[in-house]
C-alpha cells in the first residue's frame, strides 16, 4: 500500500518544527529517519494529517561530548555508531557491538538514535541501553525545553513520556570509566529480524570484585527494562577466573544472574515464534552470556592499561 | 509541492504528492525503471538507490525529503559510453544473477561501500552486511558475496597505481 495523504512541513529550525507540532489539532508525526514511520505508513497502522520533517534542522545533526555525556542530536543516524571511536572509552565499544544489529547498512544510513526513542519500540536495542545507562531525553515543547530519565520515560509499546507536541531534541548517553567492561548480545530468527531478546550490560570492577553492574533488555517486557535484581546479585562478588566455552556452568555466578533477570526481572510478552517460557530461558542464557562477554572486555581493557604501564 | 531531483548527474524538476516515494517517483514520473520495487517494506533491498552517497530503500524515503539531493540509480553506474561498471563487470563474471530482479538493489548497495570504505576487500563483515541487505531467491548470495569481494580487489588494486 501507500500512505495515506498528509500535509507536509520541512522544518529549518526546532522552533518551526514545534510551531508546526503545536499548530495542529490533528494528528501529527515527527519524521527523521522514517524507517519505521514510513513503513507504518505504507501499511497505514499510521495515518497522519501532518508529517514535520526535521531533516533539514542542521542544529540536530551533530554529536558532541558534554559534561561527562555524549549527547547525541535528532538526526545522527545508526551508521555514525558502527565505528567504536564514536565516543571514548567503553560507550563507544557498547554502541559499535549494538548498532551491528540493527537492520542492515541501507536503514542505518537512514535511522536514527533519537527516532528510536521516538518511536519507542519494546525490541529496540537503542532504547534498552538508554534504560541501562540511565541516559537523558531532552524535549522541547511549546513551554520550553525538558528532561526525562530513560528510565521513566518509556510507558509502554510506542507508548513515551513525550508530548505530542513536543520534538526529542537529543538524547544524552553518560561516558563509561576506563574499569568497566561492556557486552551486547541479541537473539532473534534471522540475521535481520527485530530482536527476540536482546542484552546490554556494563561491569565495573575494582580489585577483582564487580563494584557496578548494569543490565538491560530489550523485547523483554512491554518496554525496556533493567535488569535490576540480577544486578543485586552480582554486587560486591569476586568475578574469578572466566569459564571456557560457549556454555556457561549452572551454577556460575553470571548464569545465576541471568536466572533472576528472566524470572523476577523479565515481564515477557508472547510473540509468535517466541512464547513466554521460551523468552525465559532465552534471557537466562543470554543475560549470562553477555555478563561474561562484559567482563571479557574489561579484562581485555585492564591488559592494554597494565601493558602501558 | 515542486521539487529539484538530481538523479544522476542530471536535474529534474517535478511536482510530486508529499506522500509518493521515491522509488515511485524515480519509476513512474521519471522513467527509470531500473529500481525494482519488491516487498515495498524496506525488508527485500531491490529498491536500494544512493541517495547523498549513501544507500538507502528507496521505498522508505519520501521523494519530498530527497529536494535538492543527488540521487543515483542503477542507470548510473555504467560509464556514458555503455562501459559496465567494475560491479556490474563482477557480477556478470560471478553469476552472481540469474532472473536478475534484486541485482540493481545490491548494486546500489556494494556501490555504496565501496565508495565509503575502499578497504572493503578486507572486511568480510561489512561485505557480509552487503550481501545480507538484500533478498535474493536465485543465487544463494555465495556468488553475489564473491562477486563485491572481486569488485572490491579491483578497486583496491588500481587505487594505488599512477595516474
Amino acid at each position: 500500500m501507500k500512505p495515506a495523504p498528509f500535509d507536509y512541513v520541512a522544518a529549518r529550525t526546532v522552533a518551526e518544527a514545534v510551531e508546526a507540532l503545536g499548530g495542529t489539532g490533528h494528528k501529527a508525526q515527527v519524521l527523521a529517519g522514517g524507517q519505521s514511520l514510513i513503513l507504518e505508513m505504507r501499511l497505514q497502522r499510521v495515518r497522519p494529517d501532518l508529517v514535520v520533517d526535521i531533516n533539514r534542522i542542521r542544529e540536530l545533526g551533530g554529536m558532541s561530548i558534554e559534561d561527562g555525556d555524549l549527547r547525541v542530536g535528532a538526526l545522527v543516524r545508526h551508521t555514525a555508531f558502527e565505528s567504536a571511536e564514536v565516543a571514548p572509552g567503553p560507550l563507544g565499544t557498547l554502541l559499535s557491538r549494538a548498532v551491528v544489529n540493527i537492520a542492515h547498512p541501507p536503514i542505518r544510513s537512514r535511522g536514527t538514535m533519537v527516532g528510536s526513542f521516538g518511536w519507542a519500540h519494546p525490541a529496540s536495542e537503542w532504547c534498552a541501553i538508554g534504560v541501562t545507562l540511565e541516559a537523558v531525553v531532552e524535549m522541547t515543547g511549546p513551554d520550553g525545553t525538558r528532561s526525562v530519565a530513560a528510565g521513566d520515560y518509556f510507558l509502554g509499546p510506542h507508548r513515551s513520556e513525550r508530548r505530542p507536541m513536543e520534538l526529542i531534541t537529543s538524547v544524552r548517553l553518560p561516558l563509561l570509566r576506563e574499569d568497566t567492561g561492556v557486552g551486547f548480545l541479541e537473539h532473534r530468527r534471522t540475521g535481520f529480524c527485530f530482536a527476540q531478546v536482546a542484552v546490554a550490560a556494563t561491569l565495573t570492577v575494582t580489585d577483582g570484585a564487580i563494584s557496578g553492574a548494569r543490565i538491560g533488555l530489550a523485547n523483554c517486557a512491554d518496554r525496556p527494562v533493567r535488569a535490576r535484581a540480577a544486578e543485586r546479585s552480582l554486587a560486591g562478588a569476586d568475578i574469578g577466573p572466566l569459564p571456557e566455552g560457549a556454555r556457561l556452568p549452572d551454577d556460575h555466578l553470571f548464569a545465576h544472574a541471568g536466572r533472576i533477570a528472566a524470572q523476577e526481572d523479565a515481564a515477557p510478552v508472547a510473540e509468535p515464534y517466541a512464547d513466554v517460557e521460551y523468552k525465559r530461558q532465552v534471557i537466562a542464557v543470554l543475560v549470562g552470556r553477555t555478563l561474561l562477554e562484559a567482563a571479557a572486555d574489561q579484562r581485555a581493557r585492564l591488559a592494554v592499561r597494565e601493558g602501558r604501564r | 509541492m515542486k521539487i529539484t531531483l538530481n538523479v544522476n548527474g542530471a536535474g529534474h524538476f517535478v511536482d510530486v504528492e508529499p506522500r509518493r516515494l521515491l522509488a515511485d517517483v524515480l519509476r513512474d514520473d521519471l522513467g527509470l525503471t531500473g529500481t525494482h520495487l519488491g516487498c515495498e517494506h524496506g525488508v527485500c533491498g531491490a529498491c536500494t538507490v544512493l541517495m547523498g552517497g549513501r544507500p538507502v530503500r528507496s521505498c522508505l524515503v519520501l521523494a519530498v525529503q530527497c529536494d535538492g539531493s543527488s540521487v543515483r540509480t542503477v542507470e548510473g553506474l555504467a560509464e556514458p559510453d555503455g562501459e559496465p561498471h567494475p560491479l556490474q563487470r563482477a557480477f556478470s563474471a560471478e553469476h552472481a544473477l540469474q532472473c536478475g530482479f534484486c541485482t540493481p538493489g545490491f548494486l546500489m548497495a556494494a556501490a555504496g561501500a565501496l565508495e565509503a570504505d575502499p578497504g572493503l576487500a578486507d572486511d568480510p563483515e561489512a561485505i557480509a552486511g552487503v550481501v545480507g541487505s538484500g533478498i535474493c531467491r536465485c543465487t544463494g548470495y555465495e556468488p553475489i558475496r564473491r562477486a563485491v569481494v572481486r569488485a572490491a580487489r579491483e578497486q583496491r588494486g588500481t587505487a594505488g597505481r599512477a595516474p
